[in-house]
């Protein structure tokens, strides 16, 4: 009877009792970019969609993503994306067994970090 | 309780009776998505504020309609895959939890079609 103990199990602590480290905040962040590249996509779609209706609709919501709020919009889903991948090739890599000393983690995180905002002025000089 | 054992849960493949399968997807889509991402970014970026003739023009070559096709088709499966985890982390309650996976993958779905028809219909229209 494996079950004996099912649903009754203890607790972790909670979040706040430990102290913000770099592996806790990039995985926090790895997260919240994933869920937030949603509006990305969906705007993404929308421009895609205005451009496929007329000339009119696509001018407003052409318009609408180069605004400074649009351009601002879309400044930080660069980001994300880029931070989003790149750290992705970091879980992949774990996936593999790859790269789980403590040293190496925190090496690879700030490698990450540093990459995806390069990466993101990259692209918004070329673009 | 049920007079299961550890073993015979596993064979039943988990929770969700599918193993490794979403799990293994995930990982898939992330692989494709590297490359489509490069490639869909750029000519995406340069395009916005061009203008629409501009922009027609550009997605009605079959290279950057198809990179803008599967860029989309790949990206909304790994989006609805991610976001189905973090339903499924955060929602424990069975009601709001099946709703919201039902709405995550009818509306990724619905999200992903339009864009690939909008992009479509451009590649198209010459």
């Amino acid at each position: 009877m494996a079950d004996v103990n099912r649903g009754k199990r203890p607790l972790s602590p909670h979040l706040q009792i430990y102290r913000p480290q770099i592996t806790s905040i990039l995985s926090i962040l790895h997260r919240v970019t994933g869920v937030g590249l949603t509006l990305g996509m969906v705007l993404v779609v929308w421009w895609f969609v205005a451009a496929a209706l007329s000339p009119g609709y696509f001018a407003l919501v052409d318009g609408l993503l180069t605004s400074w709020f649009g351009v601002l919009v879309l400044a930080t889903s660069v980001w994300a994306l880029w931070y989003h991948a790149l750290n992705g090739v970091r879980h992949l890599f774990w996936d593999a067994g790859w790269g789980f000393d403590l040293a190496v983690v925190t090496k690879s995180g700030i490698a990450v970090l540093g990459g995806s905002c390069a990466l993101t002025l990259i692209t918004l000089l070329l673009v | 309780m049920r007079y299961l054992t550890d073993r015979n849960r596993v064979q039943g493949l988990g929770s969700a009776h599918q193993g490794v399968h979403h799990w293994w997807m995930q990982r898939l889509s992330s692989l494709a998505l590297l490359p489509l991402t490069v490639a869909f970014i750029f000519p995406f970026g340069q395009a916005l504020g061009q203008g629409h003739a501009a922009v027609v023009a550009l997605y009605q070559h079959w290279g950057h309609a198809f990179v803008a096709a599967l860029f989309i088709t790949v990206g909304f499966w790994h989006l609805a895959q991610g976001l189905q985890v973090v339903i499924e982390d955060y929602v424990p309650a069975k009601a709001p939890r099946t709703v919201l996976l039902v709405l995550n993958t009818l509306g990724n779905w619905l999200f992903a079609a339009a864009g690939i028809f909008a992009v479509a219909k451009i590649a198209f229209s010459a």
